[in-house]
């Protein structure tokens, strides 16, 4: 029965956050908590020559300020700094030794005992360094990239498959040819919640961990085996994240240096990071791709070649897929997908809403509309031309379903794009110049395990808890929808829990895979504790079930029926009560059907069109109409799910036209590292926005058929606006953000 | 060339806190507080009340808009002290005996926050907005409104929401 699931219930969690009463990282105010805060090297490369901290320490209510000559012992070997999302390498450690890697490292913690004298002492800590030339410029090092070192993250990110073909020649040779070269610079995630961890000191050193994190579990490993801690001396909780897009998929220093003050210490401590020092873990990489496509005379695509250069740091390899996503949504006989990493002084790069997907496609769909046009073709018709149902970097094999033509088709409709006419600076309203462009968007529908619980307790309701996060996706509130249905409770009747390690585990929340992932948990567990309690309500006296399959009932509204007989039935409190009064509690662990996956290439498709005005005078672009639609399995909750893609959807305005961490190079340093310099939209900058949900009904990809929606609306808009931009001003530009001076 | 700013020194830092009350949501608070506390952080660590959020400490984001004596203000731009006998609202305060705030229930209606951080304050700020009365048209919301950032990317349904409060046609 489906009562629940696909209608658009209004966000569980939303009381709490319109009243102040969620609480964040930073915001569970523990007896007697001490501040740190945290100083940064001011040089990129090099080692500290001298740490002086006499003047801090001397400020009345310094407590202690912890640099790499005072730090107590951690774990000895890489692997223990090892959390679910480190790429290959040797992790950064904090406060390891006078090395100086990247520029706003941690270098020293000062812990006091308000927060305004750890401030101000840390302005007195005195750091001397011997610099040495860095290295940051992935632009001056294109021709010394190479292959990046494979590791476990590629089962989930995979490299680039084997060429097929002869792409080069085939390009060569082709009747049509389009070749360019596509950069775009760093970006910062830049939640709008700052990273914190609260680590409250408890009774026999217990630490109760309050965390900015994807994945609690993650931080609880990462602790435990960092410090050498037993499991069950840490408990990490994180009910609210204010925002993360893959900031919180490692990690991050603050969590290290607050647990190992409060553990020396002896005290409850607080790290909480500047803004500024937002800038100082991971980063989109900057990126340069080459992008080559032939067709025939028809417009049928004979080569690709898709070349991706990376930047990563000098002690991991963070990759990305930037360049498979051309090979899943174009066939081609010959086909070169590459991908190189370059390390440079620069901190690792890490996961970044639609990691590799928005760079790759911000490339390719570029590509592919001016080739459209060398074609003399409408952009739409050259897609639907090479349309593909097989997967080439997968061995050929069949989506488990794609309804990409169907958000081709309503999204042009809904757009008006018929009525398009071809011809760049066709169109002026008063002294702008309008432009309409689109592209296509693929992210992958991916499910790894986890694990939920589901309490039925003595008051009859329905209390499920998993190890998930919330970070503005929705996770509670679909999660109530997906238990409520599968119980048949009345949604009000049910509670879901996240965020708490004494809760089953479940992975970090990322890649769009919750939904499936912790959805499907869920949903065992209450399948689970279904047939539990039918069980037992057969054992009730006078039962109505004797006899009777569970296939044979239904549960709805809090009751057992049976089909053929709805007067026949039990409460499900009934059956509580039979039990003695306790609660009834099964759990449930969903695992990928790995042998149907292998069968198939499992992706979520969208189309984008925009429209944009240019002003040709200051070279301003505004996005004035935006429409996704987007074919993503089953919407669980078409409220909360078109928010997800709306805000995709700015992240990809964003990305194609303001946002850009910018670098000295001679210093290694960003030069824009505050929210009055590093450019996301604001209220004004955002107009018309409008979202298609196509439907699609999948049955291999998981039990609920549900694909993910957290990056899907990202991943399309930036080349549909560096397309709507050029078919404005018959200028095409290569450099992401298109800000007003390439415009001009 | 680096500027240098004059160096910090030990005897500078004014570690005397002083007894001041702060009227927050009606309720007085006593606190102790050094002088260059901000409000934000009185509000947040001295007063308990984490309702109002800091997303930048710098005056750049708005996510610590609170309303002084009905005026929308950055708390992290001001020190709690100049505060002593201002009304000052949260977003723990305008809700009135469990009814929420007409801009409180149509945030929750237009799902017009997805990670919640920047909703106190695109809350304060848009009582604040409409109490300016400056308002005429939904170009004019989404300007007025451009302090408060949202990386959520919630802006659609924040205008929205806003909208359905001003009796505004969204669509025009
Ligand atoms: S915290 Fe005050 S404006 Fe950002
Ligand atoms: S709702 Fe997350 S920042 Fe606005």
């Amino acid at each position: 029965m489906s009562q629940y699931i696909g209608e658009p219930i209004t966000r569980v969690d939303g009381h709490e956050k319109v009243t102040g009463q969620a609480k964040y990282a930073a915001e569970f105010n523990v007896p007697d908590l001490t501040y740190g805060v945290v100083v940064s090297s001011t040089i990129t490369k090099g080692r500290i020559t001298l740490l002086d901290t006499s003047k801090a320490l001397a400020v009345n209510g310094v407590i202690e300020v912890f640099t790499h000559e005072n730090r107590p012992r951690t774990a000895w070997f890489d692997i223990s700094y090892k959390d679910q999302d480190s790429p290959p390498g040797s992790p950064f450690r904090p406060l390891y030794d006078n090395k100086i890697k990247y520029n706003g490292q941690p270098v020293a913690l000062v812990v006091a005992e308000t927060f305004e004298l750890a401030r101000f002492a840390a302005m007195l800590v005195h750091v001397e360094y011997e610099a040495e030339p860095c290295d940051t410029d992935l632009m001056k090092h294109l021709d010394t990239v190479r292959n990046p070192e494979p590791g476990l993250m590629n089962l989930m990110k995979p490299l680039p498959p084997k060429p097929r073909g002869d792409a080069d020649k085939a390009f060569a040779e082709a009747p049509v040819q389009q070749s360019a070269q596509y950069i775009h610079g760093m970006q910062h995630h830049n939640p709008m919640e700052m990273f914190a961890s609260t680590v409250e000191y408890g009774k026999n050193g217990f630490l109760t961990i309050y965390d900015k994190t994807q994945g609690v579990t993650n931080s609880l490993l990462y602790v435990t085996q960092a410090f050498n801690i037993p499991f069950n001396q840490v408990r990490v909780v994180s009910p609210y994240v204010g925002g993360a897009f893959g900031s919180g998929l490692r990690p991050q220093y603050q969590l290290f240096l607050a647990v190992m003050a409060a553990r020396e210490l002896k005290r409850s401590v607080r790290v909480s990071l500047t803004r500024q020092q937002m800038w100082s873990f991971g980063h989109r990489p900057a990126t340069v791709q080459n992008v080559c496509l032939g067709t025939q005379a028809d417009g049928t695509i004979t080569a690709i070649i898709h070349e991706a250069k990376a930047a990563t740091s000098q002690f991991e390899d963070y990759t990305e897929e930037v360049v498979n996503w051309t090979g899943k949504l174009y066939p081609t006989p010959n086909g070169a997908l590459r991908y190189k990493l370059k390390s440079l002084d620069i901190y690792t790069p890490l996961d970044m809403r639609a990691p590799g997907g928005v760079t790759g496609l911000s490339a390719v769909e570029c590509a592919v509309d001016e080739l459209a046009y060398k074609l003399g073709m409408d952009p739409l018709e050259f897609r639907l031309k090479n349309y593909t149902e097989r997967d080439w970097t997968e061995k050929d094999r069949p989506f488990s379903s794609k309804e990409l033509r169907a958000c081709f088709r309503q999204g042009a409709e809904r757009f008006g794009w018929s009525g398009r006419n071809p011809e760049p600076r066709s169109m002026r309203k008063d002294h702008n110049l309008i432009g309409w462009g689109m592209a296509t968007g693929i992210w992958d529908a991916a499910q790894v395990p986890a694990r939920a619980e589901a309490t039925l307790t003595v008051n009859g309701k329905l209390r499920v808890r998993s190890a998930t996060a919330d970070i503005g996706t929705g996770t509670y509130t679909i999660m109530t929808q997906i238990a409520a249905d599968t119980l048949g409770m009345p949604i009000d009747d049910v509670v879901f829990r996240l965020g708490d390690t004494t809760m089953p585990a479940a992975p970090i929340e990322g890649g769009s895979w919750t939904a499936s992932t912790v959805g499907s948990a869920v949903k065992s567990a209450c399948d689970t504790l279904a047939k539990t309690l039918f069980r037992m309500a057969k054992r009730i006296p006078k039962s109505p079930f004797v006899g009777v399959g569970f296939d044979d009932v239904l549960f709805i509204n809090g009751e057992i029926r049976l089909k053929r007989n709805p007067s026949a039935r039990v409460s499900l409190l009934e059956v509580v009560n039979l039990n003695g009064g306790r609660a009834i509690t099964e759990t449930g662990t969903s695992i990928p059907n790995l042998v149907a996956h292998m069968k198939y290439s499992r992706n979520a498709h969208a189309a984008a069109f925009v429209e944009v005005q240019v002003d040709e005078d200051f070279g301003t672009v505004k996005v004035t109409r935006a429409i996704s639609a987007v074919a993503a399995g089953r919407i669980i909750n078409p409220r909360t799910a078109r928010s997800q893609i709306i805000g995709g959807m700015v992240w990809g305005i964003s990305h194609a036209l303001q946002e850009e961490s910018v670098m000295d190079h001679r210093y290694g340093r960003f030069m824009n590292h505050d929210l009055a310099e590093y450019h996301i939209p604001v209220c004004a900058d955002i107009h018309e926005m409008d979202v298609v949900f196509v439907e699609e009904n999948d049955t291999v990809v998981n039990p609920l058929g549900v694909k993910g929606v957290g990056e899907i609306g990202l991943v399309a808009m930036p080349a549909a606006i560096a397309n709507a931009i050029f078919h404005a001003t018959g200028k095409r530009i290569y450099e992401l953000p298109i800000q007003l001076d390439k415009v001009m | 060339m680096q500027t240098t700013l004059p160096a910090p020194t030990v005897e500078s830092a004014p570690a005397m806190t002083r007894p001041i009350t702060l009227t927050v949501n009606g309720t007085p608070y006593q606190l102790n507080l050094a002088p260059w506390t901000t409000l934000l952080d009185a509000l947040r660590e001295y007063a308990n009340l984490t309702g109002t959020k800091k997303g930048c400490d710098h005056g750049q984001c708005g996510a610590c808009t609170v309303l002084v004596n009905g005026k929308r203000i950055n708390a992290c731009l001001t020190l709690a002290v100049m505060h002593d006998d201002h009304e000052i609202t949260t977003i723990e305060g305008l809700a009135t005996d469990g009814a929420l705030h007409p801009v409180q229930k149509a945030f929750i209606d237009h799902d017009a926050f997805q990670c919640g951080y920047c909703t106190p304050g695109q809350i304060c700020s848009a009582v604040g907005m409409i109490n300016e009365g400056q308002v005429r048209t939904v170009a004019d919301v989404r300007e007025l409104m451009s302090g408060n950032l949202c990386r959520c990317g919630a802006y659609p349904h924040i205008v929205d929401a806003i909208c359905e409060v001003m009796q505004l046609d969204a669509s025009k």
